[in-house]
């Protein structure tokens, strides 16, 4: 099993999160996690879905997403060949004797505080997930209340769009 | 970036988004730019996609489109009894002509009565079209009277789903509902329209141009991959044509009789096939799989080639994945590029509707017999009539005296001719229709195969009827079958459908009871139907035959059977139900137990073939 970062572009329609969700489960494939949003086209939505899974039914599951009606276009990010951020946002307990060891950490990461309490902090991060991951780690020894992570979105390097072309199909 | 990684075999397709005209149909054009209800662009709707039947039962959400519906000059509505009618009939019809079959039903439980019927044409490729009524706009997600979030609960069983809730909406819904199930590899498309839409007033205006950007089509086959399928026939010294349901969807039979000819080599059809190739054709060896014939499956696990063409590999068909066909070469055609290499790992994928696909492959082979010389088959042949003649399709009556179903249908399909059509329902009596029953043309098989719906004979009997009205049509349906659905006798006798209804009444789930009989050691746990030989037969099927309306018949000898299917064969004016008492202890062989490789068929329980004499020969 290796972990799969795909694209899918999708008609910005009702119901189409869960039409592309609910193959995933129905095929028994086990979504790592999964991030939508609009695109620079109103009518396009792009959803990243990571997914683990063998190579031969992560094409299965490719084609039975070509299948339905609004997906326009899937496209797998190669991690040498893509940006790919999770962010992450961490709550933890800080009074002044732990502020300082704390803020060490935020810094050592670039991560940033976004709330400030007196006796506690939030913490935001942006990174592949193997960086928030070591970020975790290094706050495990604090006292952690609250996290909340988003999907990895990604972006392929380089010039080339992926949405131009479904856009076209669309538009025309 | 990494490349656009689209399927593999994608690569050797063009993707071609769906982007076509419509044919404006002259009711579209009359009433473009008029100013109509929802429920009455329904019908117009309807009307302008070349529906002329539909199979429906009116209720709250549903009320606002029957209005207009009764005034229709085009649309013959039929009635039903269940909405599962409604939409089995609607397979029926579709299966029997090859246009779509429309069914109409209300919001909530007319909604999930038709469940069972869209799963099935989801798993068979029928194009259907289901009309729902929905709660009005206002009132959806809060659990109104009636309400089920019907698009949410067929979204894995249907080809694409819509709920409506805008009326200007309504025409563009349903011509791209048409389109999408009878496109590409078809399926069936539910529309769900909002009870206030259809009350609502809007501008009815047919849509000229389908577009739907992510839909794709089909594919052109690709010459390369033809080319060396073609070099593959014409090489291959046991090749065998592995023909499955996507043939006759294709309507692709002169084509296959065509790659038949030239190639020399076998052919199987499964059960969803079954027709696509004349039985009485010499190359022929029948149907594959569980209860196939040992000569179709002997053929398939010791082929060097298998061309499956529009078949997908189904479990029943395989057996045991590991060891299906394990000597092959796979050259696998089919329209939908999401089958391609699904179950079994293929050589040489070709992407595309059939009929393109034959109509290349033709010529591209007779190119490869001019380079490479006719194929020497002799051997092959030799081989595969060996097993022809020593295992052909049999039975042994029982000894219990009992009329043999086997015999039964054997005589049916002989005395009724190849031009009539047969439905089946689920178990027994299915797998002994497809085997006994010589099939000569495309359409006169109907089935329900994926999903294995029982009741599936008599609803879809009576949409092929409505569909082919001049064609015998013959349910050959078991006792248990027959209680699920029978209720649909009634619509087909008040709208003078006259179909023929033969229950093959062994007095039990007969095929349930097969696998208690070899596999639970002959505990018999909730199989009994009490409808047969010595028993109170409850229900009493002649005497339900004609509280339905029908004629009634009853056959218990084998001396009876001919004069009672003729007699059967002589009421036109109503449909007839026979009730053919039969051996219940009848088995159906050859069979591949569930999960075991085809290599150990038995032939009848307890012999299996002896494989080591044919190989040597070989």
């Amino acid at each position: 099993m290796t972990t799969h970062t795909l694209s899918v572009l999708v008609e910005n329609k009702p119901g189409v999160l869960a039409r592309v969700a609910g193959l995933f489960s129905r095929r028994a494939f086990n979504i790592h996690s999964l991030a939508v949003g609009q695109t620079e086209h109103p009518e396009i939505s792009r959803i990243t879905v990571v997914v683990d899974v063998d190579e031969l039914p992560l094409e299965q599951v490719t084609k039975q997403l070509n299948k339905l009606v609004h997906v326009l276009k899937i496209v797998e990010l190669e991690r040498d060949k893509s940006v790919q951020r999770d962010l992450i946002l961490v709550k933890v307990r800080a009074d002044a004797r732990q502020r300082a060891d704390i803020l060490q950490i935020v810094d050592l990461f670039r991560a940033h505080v976004v709330d400030v309490a007196t006796d506690s902090l939030v913490i935001e991060a942006v990174g592949a997930p193997e960086k928030l991951g070591a970020l975790l780690a290094a706050l495990q020894p604090h006292d952690v209340r609250e996290i909340v992570q988003s999907g990895t979105v990604a972006i392929g390097r380089g010039a080339r769009s992926i949405t131009e072309r479904a856009f076209e199909r669309v538009s025309a | 970036m990494g490349q656009v990684r689209a399927p593999k075999p994608s690569a050797l397709m063009s993707p071609a988004p769906a982007s076509t005209r419509t044919s404006a149909t002259p009711a579209a054009a009359q009433h473009a730019g008029s100013t109509m209800t929802g429920a009455e662009a329904v019908v117009r709707s309807l009307e302008a996609a070349g529906a002329t039947d539909v199979f429906g039962l009116p209720g709250g959400t549903i009320l606002p489109t029957y209005d207009p519906l009764m005034d229709s000059k085009v649309l013959r509505h039929i009635l039903v009894r269940h909405e599962q009618g409604a939409g089995h009939a609607a397979e029926g019809y579709a299966h029997a002509t090859g246009r779509p079959g429309v069914c109409i039903a209300t919001s909530g439980p007319g909604a999930t009565n038709l469940v069972t019927p869209i799963a099935d044409a989801n798993m068979d490729s029928i194009p259907l079209v289901a009309i729902t009524g929905q709660v009005g706009a206002s009132m959806i997600g809060t659990d109104a009277f009636q309400e089920a979030d019907i698009v949410g609960i067929t979204q894995p069983i249907t080809k694409h789903n819509v709920l409506v809730t805008d009326p200007n909406e309504i025409p563009k819904a349903i011509a791209e509902a048409f389109y999408i199930a009878t496109h590409g590899r078809p399926g069936p498309v539910l529309v769900d329209i909002a009870k206030s839409a259809q009350q609502q007033s809007m501008t009815f205006n047919w849509p000229e141009r389908i577009e739907l950007p992510g839909f794709n089509a089909g594919a052109r086959p690709h010459a390369k991959t033809v080319q060396e399928a073609a070099r593959l026939l014409a090489t291959a010294r046991r090749p065998v044509l592995y023909v499955g349901g996507g043939v006759i969807r294709a309507g692709a039979s002169d084509g296959l009789r065509k790659l038949t000819d030239l190639s020399g080599a076998a052919v199987v059809t499964t059960l969803m096939a079954r027709g696509a190739l004349p039985d009485s054709h010499p190359q022929h060896l029948g149907m594959p799989g569980m209860h196939g014939t040992v000569s179709a499956v002997a053929a398939l696990q010791k082929a060097d080639l298998v061309v499956a063409l529009g078949a997908r590999f189904d479990d029943r068909v395989t057996g045991k994945l590991e060891s299906f066909a394990p000597h092959a070469t796979i050259v696998h055609a089919d329209i939908d590029p999401a089958e391609i290499g699904k179950n079994r790992a293929v050589d040489v994928p070709i992407v595309g509707d059939l009929k393109d696909v034959f109509a290349a492959l033709v010529p591209a082979l007779e190119v490869e017999h001019e380079r490479h010389g006719r194929p020497d088959l002799e051997a092959w042949w030799a081989q595969l009539d060996d097993w022809r003649e020593t295992y052909g399709l049999g039975y042994t009556p029982t000894d219990d005296g009992h009329s043999s179903p086997q015999h039964v249908i054997q005589r049916l399909g002989e005395i009724a001719g190849p031009d009539t059509i047969f439905t089946a329902g689920v178990g027994q009596h299915q797998m002994w229709a497809s085997q006994f029953i010589r099939y000569q043309r495309p359409n006169t098989w109907i089935n329900s195969g994926g999903l294995g719906t029982m009741g599936f004979a008599v609803p879809a009997a009576m949409g092929a009827k409505v569909g082919e009205p001049d064609r015998t049509v013959w349910a050959i349906d078991g006792d248990g079958c027959f209680q699920m659905t029978n209720q649909e006798l009634v619509t087909c006798a008040i709208n003078e459908i006259p179909i023929k209804v033969a229950i093959i009444n062994n007095s039990s789930l007969g095929m349930v009871r097969q696998w208690q009989t070899l596999f639970y050691d002959s505990r018999y746990s909730n199989t009994d139907l009490h409808t047969g030989h010595g028993t109170r037969r409850i229900p009493d099927f002649v005497k339900l035959a004609e509280a339905m309306g029908c004629a009634g018949l009853r056959c218990e000898t084998d001396g009876d059977v001919d004069a009672t299917i003729k007699r059967a064969m002589e009421i036109d004016d109503q449909p007839v139900v026979v009730d053919f008492t039969v051996s219940r202890d009848a088995m159906v062989w050859p069979m591949v137990a569930a999960g075991t490789s085809n290599d150990e068929i038995q032939y009848a329980r307890g012999i299996a073939p002896e494989w080591d004499r044919s190989e040597e020969e070989a």
